[in-house]
């Protein structure tokens, strides 16, 4: 008799589980404002102030656009995003996807390790307690935490986002100008009463670059894999359909609410005392110090070290279950070894790699980190490409294909990000060579 | 020497006369002529339209070569077939139900054994490979030379599913019956079995199991399935044939299954299920699911307490009963009122003679329908109880909480 079943039904069950709490949409879109998001929109709001705001508006179109598709792909064909690439698209094809994704995720794991470093940097604690101690925290959490524990915690984490509200109101900025700043800002020109207050960027390669690390760390492909993983587990189906959009609608809105307040808050203390550059997230918590108050600097770390320590327990167990999935590991390759080792093995690896390399590596782990954003610009245009394939196979979706108007925006939409992403490939690879 | 789907895929092939026709591209099975002979290989010849050679007109087969025993025009054009399996669509990297194992499992690669007969070679599936050789064969064919991929992949350790263990997944009905797929196998694993491997499909496929699957399996599936998909599947299922397999199911279960439906549904439901079943499934869904009523089974044993054990016994034997129900037999006065239980345990240690009021547990213990689950639950917990009758108003016994039910409630 196979033995393996009693195994196996945990871990499904625990992923389950994970996939259950609160809506997925939020998650994914919470996750993403991660440490290396938090670093770039400080980042835009330090060398281009309020500018760069009327990008977020667009931007939460595209998010939503290109989760709604996953999500309805899984609603209706009842199937994972890598379980489709890997029927429609064969085996080879899968097998280097998977394998990008599992770098390009270690690089965003290493991302948030570094983002724990740098906040409990600005807090006073040593790396090697802090770094070492959420790895442990994060493991322990996924692994044998219980689904009471869990919930709370991460309704907790969510609630933690608002510090970048509160630090955004200690910067006192001019909110009805920051306001004015999220409509396009040619437009506004148009419109006298209106056009003293905004101030029009000029489109140089600079601001593109940071245009381009604005929608690259905002639209990333484990959230299309995760989200849709979430949906199948979660066994929405089209008569639940419309209450996940509406979850993917309220996350996509909520990320970049959260966006909007870091950059304004950045913009009214870094960009107005003339600090443009920034090294890291940890350095733009340090500079608020002294220009918006010891308070509003803490929160801001705090802030930092909560995104980090959540997206650093939702990414590998996603990219884990991801690769599992699409490779087949549930039954194949070793009978006696496993689904539920070779799953909690990878989740572990993950961890422990993303935290060492840190640790360890110290500056060299920047090379690291612009080498999976080199892979992720690679990575995302194929994998919206195949989710386009995907959602226009009415074998799959059945009529609920995309309609031609969306299919145009979808496109558009997506070359846009293809575009941009490439942009911020070619200038890592250019950090890289120099 | 066995072949690999994947060696053959893309192997070049040769007429009779040595000239060369074109590359295999897909082959088929067409099940209603034999389940696991290779009976058709497309060849397809760059811009032509492809050809399609049949399992008597190939002369040998090895990794990349194929020769056929006529000649070019011997072959026919391709034309598409419901009724024919395509091993690279329908097969290679889709979910399959390994029986043996009990799971569901991706096809990474099929195992192919040639068989010599006047003149031609047969191929004929043996197993799919669900493990690693498979991958890495899918991974470097092409890329690097067969016979290192061979050597390779010998030193893996081997996982692979006997062609005859494996039950295909196709949730268009027309093409099952085209392909004669059946799920005879399927029907011979546990329910809890089957209701686990649902749980990885999608939920056409899942549709397309339930719809095939006889009454009773598909009633005892239904019971173990979590309850989001219960009401998923049972809602698209034609009426009929969801009443037929309410039918099969206990009341208790069917009653929680169309309280979990829309009114609609459940009332239409209803009405198709023979009038005694539908009655009795009415009367439980009276009863809120979270009090005793909700929970209890209507169908239970009882006898008079007067009764001997013999007379029980002979009883039972003419009896057509359900073994669930059978673990305690309910005991009833003159005045048809609860008086007791007896598990049937005691009854078989019992002299032949005793009567069944001599074998009453203490204490005597029942609850009216309207008590809340946690009642229930102390009951059964304090008594280590494996059933508690359900009373009515004027303490007549109407039902039975076995202590599976329990289990599944607190588990809800």
């Amino acid at each position: 008799m196979d033995r393996i079943r009693g195994v196996i039904r945990p871990f499904r069950k625990r992923i389950a589980m994970f996939f259950a709490i609160v809506g997925p949409g939020l998650i994914v879109s919470n996750v993403d404002n991660d440490a290396g998001g938090i670093y770039t929109y400080a980042q835009s709001g330090a060398q281009f102030g309020n500018t760069v705001l009327w990008t977020l508006i667009p931007m939460t179109l595209v998010l939503y656009i290109s989760l709604e598709m996953c999500a309805r792909l899984g609603a209706y064909s009842g199937k994972g995003l890598s379980d489709l690439i890997r029927e429609e698209f064969g085996f080879r094809v899968t097998f280097f996807l998977m394998a990008v994704v599992l770098v390009v995720n270690l690089g965003n794991v290493m991302a948030e390790f570094t983002g724990v470093f740098w906040a409990t940097d600005v807090l006073g604690i040593n790396k090697y307690v802090s770094v070492p101690l959420s790895a442990v925290l994060v493991w322990v959490l996924v692994v044998h935490g219980s689904a009471k524990w869990v919930e709370r915690i991460f309704l907790t984490i969510c609630m933690v986002y608002f510090s970048y509200v509160i630090s955004a109101f200690m910067a006192k900025p001019d909110w009805l100008i920051a306001l004015l700043h999220l409509l396009p800002p040619h437009l506004t020109q148009f419109v006298p009463t209106i056009k003293p207050f905004v101030q029009v960027p000029t489109f140089n390669a600079t601001y593109a670059v940071i245009i381009a690390g604005l929608v690259g760390t905002t639209i990333a492909p484990w959230q299309h894999f995760y989200l849709q993983a979430a949906v199948v587990e979660k066994r929405v189906g089209p008569r639940q359909y419309a209450h996940t959009r509406n979850d993917v609608l309220v996350g996509s809105i909520s990320c970049m609410v959260i966006v909007f307040f870091i950059i304004v808050c950045t913009a009214a203390t870094l960009y107005v005392k003339g600090i443009h550059h920034i090294d890291n997230a940890g350095t733009a918590a340090l500079a608020l110090k002294p220009l918006a108050g010891k308070g509003a600097s803490v929160l801001f770390a705090i802030g930092l070290l909560n995104a980090s320590i959540f997206a650093a327990s939702i990414l590998p167990l996603s990219t884990a279950y991801v690769v599992c999935e699409a490779l087949g590991f549930e039954s194949g390759i070793d009978r006696k070894l496993g689904e539920a080792k070779i799953f909690y093995g990878l989740y572990t690896a993950l961890i422990i790699v993303g935290a060492g390399l840190v640790l360890f590596l110290g500056a060299h782990a920047n090379t690291i980190l612009l080498w999976s954003q080199v892979l992720n610009g690679f990575l995302l245009p194929v994998v919206l490409i195949f989710i386009l394939i995907l959602v226009n196979r009415r074998d799959l979706v059945g009529d609920k294909v995309n309609s031609r108007s969306f299919n145009w925006v979808a496109w558009i939409s997506t070359v846009a990000m293809i575009v941009l992403t490439l942009v911020v490939a070619y200038t890592s690879i250019r950090e890289l060579f120099h | 020497m066995d072949i690999y789907a994947t060696e053959l895929m893309g192997a070049k092939t040769y007429d009779v006369a040595g000239n060369y026709v074109g590359r295999v591209r897909e082959f088929f099975i067409e099940p209603a002529e034999a389940p696991n002979r290779v009976s058709h290989y497309l060849l397809s010849r760059g811009h032509f339209q492809p050809l399609v050679a049949k399992h008597n007109q190939v002369a040998s087969v090895a990794a990349g070569k194929m020769e056929l025993n006529v000649g070019e025009r011997a072959l026919e054009l391709y034309k598409p077939n419901e009724s024919w399996l395509a091993v690279q669509k329908d097969l290679l990297d889709q979910q399959i139900i390994d029986t043996s194992g009990r799971k569901v499992v991706r096809v990474n690669d099929v195992d192919l054994s040639p068989l010599r007969t006047n003149g031609n070679v047969e191929l004929r599936l043996t197993q799919v490979d669900v493990g690693l050789p498979g991958a890495v064969r899918r991974l470097l064919q092409g890329v690097v030379p067969s016979k290192v991929v061979r050597k390779l992949q010998s030193k893996l350790p081997q996982s692979g599913i006997r062609w005859e263990f494996v039950n295909l997944v196709e949730p268009d009905p027309m093409r099952r019956l085209k392909l004669r797929i059946t799920h005879e196998k399927l029907e011979d694993l546990h329910p809890a079995d089957i209701a686990e491997i649902m749980e990885d499909l999608s939920a056409a496929e899942r549709q397309g199991i339930i719809a095939s699957l006889d009454e009773e399996t598909a009633a005892a599936v239904l019971a173990e399935l979590d309850e989001r998909l219960t009401t998923q599947i049972v809602e698209k299922l034609d009426p009929e044939k969801a009443a037929d397999i309410l039918e099969e199911m206990a009341p208790d279960a069917a009653a929680d299954l169309l309280g979990d439906l829309s009114k609609e549904t459940s009332e239409e439901l209803l009405h198709e299920m023979p009038g005694q079943e539908a009655d009795e499934v009415r009367e439980l869904l009276e009863f809120d699911p979270a009090t005793a009523g909700g929970m209890m089974n209507p169908d239970f044993v009882f006898v008079g307490e007067a009764s001997t054990r013999e007379e029980v016994l002979q009883w039972m034997r003419g009896q057509e009963m359900n073994f669930d129900q059978l673990d305690t037999i309910v005991l009833l006065d003159n005045a048809a009122q609860f008086s007791g239980t007896v598990p049937v345990a005691r009854l078989l240690l019992a002299a032949t003679d005793q009567r069944m009021t001599e074998l009453k547990m203490e204490p005597l213990l029942s609850l009216p329908a309207s008590a809340d689950d946690k009642e229930v639950f102390e009951l059964f917990d304090k008594y280590n109880l494996r059933m508690l009758t359900v009373i009515d108003k004027v303490n007549r016994p109407i039902g039975a909480i076995t202590v599976d039910d329990v289990v599944s409630h607190l588990l809800k």
